[in-house]
Parts: C-alpha cells; sequence; structure tokens
C-alpha cells in the first residue's frame, strides 16, 4: 500500500516535472514576423521615419525628409516642391472614405488627394499651429494635434475650431497625438494627460494621473499612469494610452497600467500604442516593439546587446522564453505602428519595417 | 418715331443721363434685387427668357431636353420636328443634367438653390428634390444606377449621393470651380473640369486640372493638370474612348493687358489627351488672327471619329475640327504650340456662325445633325455635320423683345465689341462672376500696378471702381475704360453701353452658402462680429474710427466706397490709397487684397497688417482671428 502510494507520488511529481519543462520549453503561442526593412537605399526618403500608414497595397512614410509612398514595389517621394508643407512628415492619417491622406508636419497639414497636394498652415488658415504632430479623420472632420492646442477642420463647411486652454480643460496646450472616432475623439496632451471629447455631447473631459505630476505610481490601476502621454488608441469602448512612464488601458469603468515592471513592456518610455481591440495592443517604445494578448507579451527588436534579432514571450505568470528568430524590426527605438491585414508596419528611427505575418 | 424707337426713347433719355453722371438715378428705375426681377423693363413687364445652356437627347432619342437657365426648366421637344411637348420646372438657375443609366430618370443639377432635381423620363413629372450644397453645377448617375455624382462649383468638390435616396455619402475634393462631370465612354471613369484657376502661388500662371474619378470606387484617382489654364469647360471623348477634349481658356494675366492688340489677353484652347495623343496631354489653340473662338464651352466629337465640334461663347460660332488633321498637327509639333496664332488653320477647317452666346451641344443619334443651344438668343441651332451649315434654328418661345437687360446681357458675353473679337466682359467675369485672376492692366510698365480682379455681383452702389477708386461710375468703368484698355477698339454705342450698365447693376448677389436670411449667427460667428465692430482693442485701449472693421467695410454691402491706406502697397504699387471693397460673398472670392497677394482670409492679418493698419487685428489670438472670418463668411 505504502510503496504503492510512493509509486503514485513519484509518478505526479514525475508528471508535474514533465508539465513544468513543458510549460518552460513551449511559451504562449505569440505571432511570429520575418520583417523586411526598407531603407533609404531602397528608396525609402530618409531613415528617421517617424508615421506610416496602410492604405490596401500602397504604404505611406513619413520621414525626417520627405513623404514616401511604396507602391508596386517602389518608392516615390513627396517633398516641399511638390507642396508638401514640410520636409519632415510627424503624422498620417487616412480617409477611408476618399482616399485622401493627410500629413501632419513640422510646417503645417497637408493633404494628399488624387496626387494633389494642398497645405494649411497657422498663416493661410485656421490651423492653430504649424508643428502637427497628430491628425485623425472621422467622417467630415480632420481632427489636428498641435504644438499649441487642438483643432478641427469642419470639410463641409471649412470651419476650423481650435480647442486649447480657454475652452476645454486642457492645462498644458503641446498636444502629442490625436485619435478620432464617431463616438469619442481623445487627445494625448504632453503633460496634460489625456483630453475627450463626446461627440454626441460635445463635452469635453479629462483623464490626469491620479498621483499628480509626479514619476511616482502611488496609486496604480487608479487611472491615467502619467501626464506625459505621448499616444492615444480607441477601439471596442478601449482607451489605450502611451506615455514616457508606462502605458494604460481603460474600459470606461476600470484602468489597467502597464510598467516594465510587472509587464512585459519592454520599456516605460512608449512613443505609440495602437489597441487591435479591447483586449490586444501593440506599443512602440525606445527599446523594441511590443504585442499584448491581453495576457501574454512579445517583444520583437534587435538585442540590446548583440544587436541580433530577438523574439521573447512573457507568459501570465511572467516567464520570459527567448523565441529564436532571423529577423527583426530596423531598429528598437518605434515610432509608430500601422497593419496590413495580419502584417504589421513599423516606424523606427532607423528605417521602415515591415513585419510579414508567419504564423 | 417708329415702335422700337419708341421704346428706345427713353432708353437713350437714361443713357444720356447716366453718362452725366447720374446713373444712379436712372439705373435704380431698372435694376431689380432678385435675377429675376430684374428682368423687368420700363414697361413693367416681366421678360423670363428661356436662356438654355445644355441639350440632350432622352434615351430612346424621341424627346429632346433642353436646361432653360432663365425660366428655371426643363423644356422638353419632340425630337422629329421639334415641336415643344412639355415644360418641367426645376429649381433656380439650373445650370447642368443628365439622363441616369437606364435612361428613366433626368437628374438636374440647380445651381442657386442647392439641389438635384430628378425627373421621371416617362411622366416628365419631378419625382424628388434632393439637397446638396456649394453650387451644383453638373450631375452623373454612374453606370451601375447607384451613385450619383454632382460637381459643386463654390465647395470646390464632388458630392457622392445614392443614387435613389440622394443621402449624400461623401464628398470628394475637387479642383477650384468644379462645374462640369464627363463620364469616359465605358463610363468607368470621370472627368471634372473647373470653371476658376486652382490657387498658385502669388503672379505665377495659373493652372486648373481635370479631376478623375473612379466611378466604382468614387474615389478620386488622377489629377490631369492643365497648366496654365484658368478656366476649364467641357470634355467629350471618342466613341473608342482614346481621344478626349476639354474646352478651355488659357488667359495671358502675367503680361500687360493693354497689348491686346499683340497677341490677345487669352488664349482660346482645347486640351487633348489620351491613347490618341500619347502619355502628356497636348493643349492646341482654336484661334487664328482676326478669327478668334472666344471662350471655347461646349465640345462634342462626332460618332465617326473624323470631327470635333466646338462652341465659342463669345465668338457666337462653332468651330469645326478635322481630327485626323488635328492629330497630325499634334505630331508635328514636338514643342508646346498653344499660343501659336498659325496652328488652329492647320485643323479648324470651319467656323459656323450660330446663336448669342453658344453653350451646350448634343448629336442627333445618327450623328448627321449637331445641335447647340444658343443661351442668349433662347434657340437651337441644328448643324448639318456634312456641310456644316445650319439648317434649322428652333425658337423656344418666350419673350420675342429684346429687353434692355438681355441685350446688356448680350453685350456682355460677346467679343465682338474688342479688337479683333478676342474676348468680352465674360472672359474675366466667369458666368458673372470673377476668375481668381490677378491682371496687369495699365499701360504703366510690365508688373505695375498688379489688381486683383473683383467679384460683381450686387455691384451695384458700390462705386466707385478699380481698385484705386478712379471711376466714379459703371458708365466710366465698362465704357471709356473698357474701350481703351481692354477692348483696343471702337466705342459702344450709347445704348449699348446703357443697357450693358444696367445689366451688370441687376446681377444679384449669389446666396450665402454659410448664412441664409434670418439665421442666427453661431457663437463663433457671433463673436466674430463683435470684433468687426469693436471699438477697443483686448487691452482697453480704443481703436481708432478708421481702424475699426466696420468703418471702412459699412453699410450693407461691406463698403464705405471710399478710399484707404491699409499698408499694403507694394514697391511697384503706384499708389497705396485704395478702394474699399464689398464684402458680399467674400468667402468665395480668394486670392484677396488690391493684387491678390493674400490667397486667404487669413492671410490678410496673419501676413500683411504687420502694423495693424488693416484693422486692428494683432492683439488676437487665433481662435479670435478664426472667430472673426467665420463672421466675414456670413457677409
Amino acid at each position: 500500500m505504502m510503496k504503492g502510494a510512493k509509486k503514485r507520488l513519484v509518478g505526479i511529481f514525475a508528471a508535474y516535472f514533465a508539465l513544468s519543462v513543458l510549460a518552460t520549453a513551449a511559451p504562449p503561442n505569440m505571432p511570429r514576423y520575418r520583417f523586411e526593412n526598407f531603407t533609404t537605399v531602397d528608396g525609402l526618403p530618409d531613415n528617421h521615419v517617424y508615421a506610416v500608414l496602410v492604405d490596401g497595397d500602397r504604404i505611406w512614410a513619413g520621414t525626417d525628409n520627405g513623404l514616401g509612398l511604396y507602391e508596386g514595389g517602389k518608392w516615390k517621394t513627396y517633398s516641399t516642391a511638390d507642396g508638401l508643407a514640410h520636409r519632415a512628415v510627424l503624422s498620417l492619417a487616412l480617409d477611408k472614405r476618399t482616399g485622401d491622406v493627410w500629413a501632419g508636419t513640422m510646417g503645417g497639414l497637408s493633404r494628399i488627394s488624387g496626387g494633389r497636394i494642398d497645405t494649411y498652415t497657422q498663416l493661410n488658415s485656421g490651423l492653430s499651429n504649424d508643428v502637427v504632430y497628430g491628425v485623425s479623420v472621422e467622417g467630415e472632420n480632420v481632427w489636428v494635434a498641435t504644438a499649441a492646442g487642438a483643432c478641427r477642420l469642419d470639410l463641409h463647411s471649412g470651419q476650423w475650431s481650435l480647442y486649447n486652454e480657454r475652452n476645454t480643460p486642457m492645462s498644458e496646450i503641446w498636444v502629442y497625438n490625436v485619435t478620432a472616432t464617431a463616438t469619442k475623439v481623445y487627445y494625448a496632451v504632453w503633460g496634460s494627460g489625456i483630453l475627450e471629447f463626446d461627440q454626441k455631447t460635445k463635452v469635453w473631459d479629462k483623464y490626469d494621473d491620479p498621483d499628480g505630476e509626479t514619476e511616482m505610481v502611488l496609486f496604480k490601476d487608479q487611472g491615467l499612469i502619467h501626464e506625459i502621454t505621448t499616444s492615444v488608441s480607441y477601439v471596442d469602448n478601449v482607451l489605450w494610452a502611451a506615455t514616457y512612464f508606462g502605458d494604460s488601458r481603460y474600459d470606461g469603468r476600470y484602468w489597467h497600467n502597464f510598467l516594465t515592471k510587472d509587464s512585459g513592456l519592454p520599456s516605460n518610455f512608449t512613443n505609440v500604442v495602437k489597441g487591435l481591440d479591447a483586449k490586444r495592443a501593440w506599443f512602440g517604445t525606445d527599446k523594441g516593439l511590443a504585442y499584448f494578448d491581453g495576457t501574454n507579451w512579445a517583444v520583437y527588436r534587435p538585442s540590446l546587446t548583440t544587436g541580433k534579432p530577438e523574439m521573447t514571450v512573457r507568459d501570465a505568470q511572467g516567464n520570459v522564453t527567448p523565441v529564436t528568430v532571423a529577423t527583426a524590426p530596423a531598429h528598437n527605438y518605434i515610432l509608430n505602428i500601422d497593419f496590413q491585414g495580419n502584417d504589421i508596419w513599423v516606424a523606427t528611427a532607423k528605417g521602415l519595417s515591415h513585419g510579414v505575418f508567419q504564423r | 418715331m417708329t415702335p422700337a424707337a419708341q421704346r428706345r426713347a427713353p432708353i437713350a433719355l437714361a443713357a444720356a443721363l447716366l453718362l452725366c453722371g447720374v446713373g444712379l438715378v436712372c439705373a435704380a428705375v431698372w435694376s431689380g434685387s432678385t435675377a429675376h426681377a430684374a428682368d423687368q423693363d420700363k414697361t413693367g413687364e416681366v421678360l423670363r427668357y428661356a436662356s438654355p445652356v445644355e441639350i440632350m437627347f432622352s434615351g430612346d432619342g424621341k424627346q429632346l431636353y433642353v436646361l432653360c437657365q432663365g425660366t428655371d426648366e426643363v423644356r422638353v421637344l419632340d425630337a422629329s420636328g421639334y415641336a415643344e411637348i412639355k415644360r418641367v420646372s426645376v429649381g433656380h438657375i439650373p445650370r447642368g443634367f443628365s439622363l441616369s443609366a437606364d435612361g428613366a430618370r433626368i437628374f438636374v443639377a440647380n445651381s442657386w438653390d442647392d439641389t438635384i432635381s430628378v425627373i421621371e423620363a416617362k411622366t416628365l413629372t419631378v419625382t424628388a428634390t434632393w439637397p446638396v450644397s456649394g453650387e451644383p453645377s453638373s450631375v452623373v448617375e454612374d453606370r451601375k444606377g447607384t451613385r450619383l455624382f454632382v460637381a459643386n462649383r463654390i465647395s470646390n468638390d464632388i458630392a457622392v449621393l445614392n443614387a435613389q435616396t440622394g443621402e449624400e455619402e461623401k464628398r470628394l475634393v475637387a479642383g477650384r470651380g468644379a462645374s462640369y462631370i464627363t463620364p469616359s465612354p465605358d463610363g468607368l471613369r470621370l472627368f471634372v473640369t473647373h470653371v476658376y484657376p486652382n490657387p498658385t502661388p502669388h503672379r505665377m500662371a495659373p493652372d486648373s486640372e481635370i479631376t478623375v474619378v473612379d466611378a466604382n470606387r468614387a474615389v478620386v484617382t488622377d489629377r490631369i493638370p492643365l497648366p496654365g489654364i484658368a478656366h476649364g469647360f467641357h470634355v467629350a471623348f471618342s466613341a473608342d474612348g482614346r481621344l478626349g477634349v476639354a474646352a478651355e481658356l488659357h488667359p495671358k494675366n502675367l503680361v500687360p493687358l493693354a497689348h491686346l492688340e499683340h497677341g490677345g489677353a487669352f488664349v482660346d484652347t482645347l486640351m487633348v489627351f489620351g491613347a490618341d495623343v500619347g502619355n502628356e496631354p497636348v493643349e492646341i489653340p482654336l484661334d487664328e488672327l482676326e478669327r478668334y473662338a472666344a471662350r471655347p464651352f461646349g465640345v462634342a466629337i462626332s460618332p465617326d471619329k473624323s470631327r470635333l465640334f466646338v462652341t465659342s461663347s463669345g465668338s457666337e460660332n462653332v468651330a469645326v475640327i478635322d481630327v485626323s488633321r488635328l492629330l497630325r498637327s499634334i505630331r508635328s509639333h514636338p514643342t508646346p504650340f498653344a499660343q501659336d496664332l498659325s496652328a488652329s488653320a492647320n485643323y479648324v477647317v470651319n467656323r459656323i456662325p450660330v446663336g448669342n452666346d453658344p453653350r451646350g451641344v448634343t448629336f442627333t443619334r445618327d450623328g448627321r445633325s449637331l445641335l447647340v443651344a444658343n443661351r442668349l438668343d433662347d434657340t437651337i441651332s441644328v448643324i448639318d455635320t456634312h456641310t456644316d451649315r445650319v439648317t434649322a434654328t428652333i425658337p423656344l418661345g418666350g419673350p420675342k423683345r429684346v429687353s434692355v437687360l438681355r441685350h446688356g446681357e448680350q453685350t456682355f458675353y460677346t467679343a465682338r465689341y474688342s479688337f479683333q473679337g478676342q474676348i468680352g466682359c465674360a472672359n474675366c467675369h466667369i458666368d458673372s462672376t470673377f476668375d481668381g485672376l490677378q491682371w496687369d492692366l495699365e499701360p504703366d510698365g510690365f508688373g505695375r500696378d498688379i489688381v486683383d480682379n473683383r467679384p460683381i455681383e450686387a455691384v451695384k452702389d458700390t462705386e466707385p471702381f478699380k481698385w484705386n477708386g478712379g471711376n466714379p461710375n459703371l458708365p466710366t468703368e465698362c465704357g471709356p475704360r473698357t474701350e481703351k484698355y481692354f477692348w483696343r477698339s471702337e466705342n459702344y454705342d450709347d445704348l449699348t453701353l446703357t443697357d450693358l450698365v444696367t445689366y451688370i447693376r441687376s446681377l444679384p448677389p449669389r446666396p450665402n452658402r454659410w448664412h441664409a436670411p434670418g439665421e442666427e449667427l453661431t457663437p463663433a460667428e457671433e463673436r466674430g462680429r463683435a470684433l468687426f465692430e469693436r471699438a477697443a482693442d483686448k487691452f482697453g485701449n480704443p481703436i481708432s474710427e478708421k481702424n475699426r472693421c466696420v468703418y471702412c467695410h459699412s453699410g450693407p454691402k461691406g463698403t464705405s466706397q471710399k478710399s484707404f491706406d491699409v499698408g499694403t502697397k507694394k514697391g511697384t504699387d503706384n499708389t497705396g490709397l485704395l478702394d474699399t471693397p464689398q464684402l458680399t460673398n467674400i468667402a468665395i472670392s480668394s486670392p484677396y487684397l488690391h493684387d491678390g497677394s493674400a490667397a486667404t482670409l487669413e492671410q490678410i492679418w496673419t501676413v500683411f497688417n504687420p502694423e495693424d493698419k488693416h484693422g486692428r487685428t494683432n492683439d488676437l489670438t487665433k481662435d479670435e482671428l478664426n472667430d472673426l472670418i467665420e463672421y466675414l463668411r456670413t457677409r
């Protein structure tokens, strides 16, 4: 009897050990990509890529030296000579109804429509400021984030509406990013949290870091992780927010904060977040590209030490498993992300990367 | 005295009065407050002329539809004998129409009340009126019958509507003054032309475009550049789709207009494009010395592609082009030749006189006849396309007598008074509006005193004229000045000048698209009005009376009719003392300032008012300036 029980115990331990080994050997199944990287050698206008936008088979790249369009295997560059507001293109947005592309630059806002570029500046239009960090199109409205407040262009009437400290709860006017949907518009205000505009009620609201303007996290999951917000994404009624000090998810009731110390986020310094749905999101940080599937994390980057392609997966228990990969994004400093079906396009400080989905 | 002379007697008296400098009194008797009320002459009789602008046959070819702009109708004629069948009332100032893909409906773009009338072809009744906005000027349904495309002249876009419900789906960005839509023969693409030039840097040649729309996806896929072109009109395609032509007007506004006799102020051209001419469109001239084709408008290519017909609304004729000779000529000219006055003799084989202000054209089904709508004669000319002769002139009915206003309008649109018949008033005042261009008018040296062309709608009671206020009244403006500097030709007779002036004074403002009469101002507009009228700046400092917006831009039309120096004088200007322009529909008449150097209303203050001479504005924040502009758009 004793002997039998001992045998069973050994068996249980053996099974547990085997499962543990298996668990270690088989990390969560996270998407894998083959990254194809584009640089000036391939025709990209500049290696410093601020923004990327997928428009069907066409890829737009906002770079430090012009707007690139990748089509049919070739790059075409739009420059100031073509009417672009400024050589440095910081943000891009697609009007899905018309196919027009809006480009926020260091010198104004440009619309590319059927090959023609029209430019709006603070001198020739109602645009609040020429440094356009973010742009988003929803219906008849173009929402713009600038270095001196936010604004909206009504494409039907041509009216510009300016939003700043005089008519919104914005305490700083350095507006870094915007995402507009049919129900809500969110602005990431650098140093002033997140501004929310309800499209139905036309009322502004504001989300701040409950810890105030400090880098301490005294109240985790109680609100926005930090005031210096850099990026917002709103999908399936869930707000994803990036800051230089960690990221946040807000479902309208509960906040959840993501920090490197307790998540798979490779760095708290996050330039961009793009939600796929209420659960899943992509993060672009200064230390690589990260994917969160609601439970597990994956990081894609050139190794911080060797520079070799690297992919790691972190499960819910915090186990981090390296995955052998042959390619990685062009650089760790990720500035923007967009999706093309299952593929991902990544704007980095040293090139544009196309992540071709493998499995 | 003959009856005609008796009718003319009071007109002659009035002309004399006008020329004596009391024109205000005289014209006030004649001019009305609306387009139709204005058609009331001294007898009290209301004269509404049909003014046909476009024509087309029904799907089965048995009926001819005539779009009558003056009576707001589609007139339906029997196609065999051209007897009138019915008059269908539509919206105000209809400008374009087309048949649905199945021929069951007629769509009419009503430009002044911003609607589309839907007429059932079987019953000839209006079954729906759909709202659009921005001065709809042309309307085309896609071949599937799912979408309707509407070119809007003021909002510079193409509205995409559900073809069954009229619900607007979206708007596509067009060029400035989007006005005419032509589908390719296969219906897959739509080609849109524009009556106003796209914005270009100050003192650079104008340009326009043909906006190309993918009809299935309803997106703009291409823009065919029209360098040097300020005004585009109709497009036509050959049946095989390999040859496209666009009627257009190519101004020479960078050189002094005073040199009309040295080559002209405009080149009247066609842009030829498509597989037959290669990758790049080619601009070809229609003019010939002493035989100008002033303001080409309607175009049609014969079914067998042998001939091309072009109406010239100012020259009152139809140019006939031999297509093979044209293509040969293009191939033999590797370099641009649009300004070569000897070129058109190689391919223009005839110029057929028709009626006053010929506009739209259409072929009969067999291609043997070409029909031409003569807008200011209320007739349709029928041209035998084999003999190039007018075989019939179909009267549309209506007033037989030419009223003062009608004669004035005919004078405005014809080119016959200028040197060799090159230009008319309507060359620079497209459809009695403006042209968006800046001109070097005076014989004071190249590039001196550049002036922006001001709109003439609601011009009554805004004298003096010219930017320097040099012309005290319209008889001076339109008489000696025009004759001397523009026409370089003989003077109008007194009656003609009087009628012309009376017509111009009768021009009403087009509806303001930002503010309907009686409508309350929005909060932004209200804030802007307060800034417009303010007497103190934001720091509480009083603003001198002459530096308030409302002082110079006073009165219902926004002008005190006085001259001021607002600090905009350039080194090339002879004076900085400038007449205060009226503000009527100011939002649509960019560019601004006397020389057109401000591309937008914003630039008037963000760029050209550094010393607050053009009103105290440098204390304003950007959102306050936006408010001011919102208010100005309501004027």
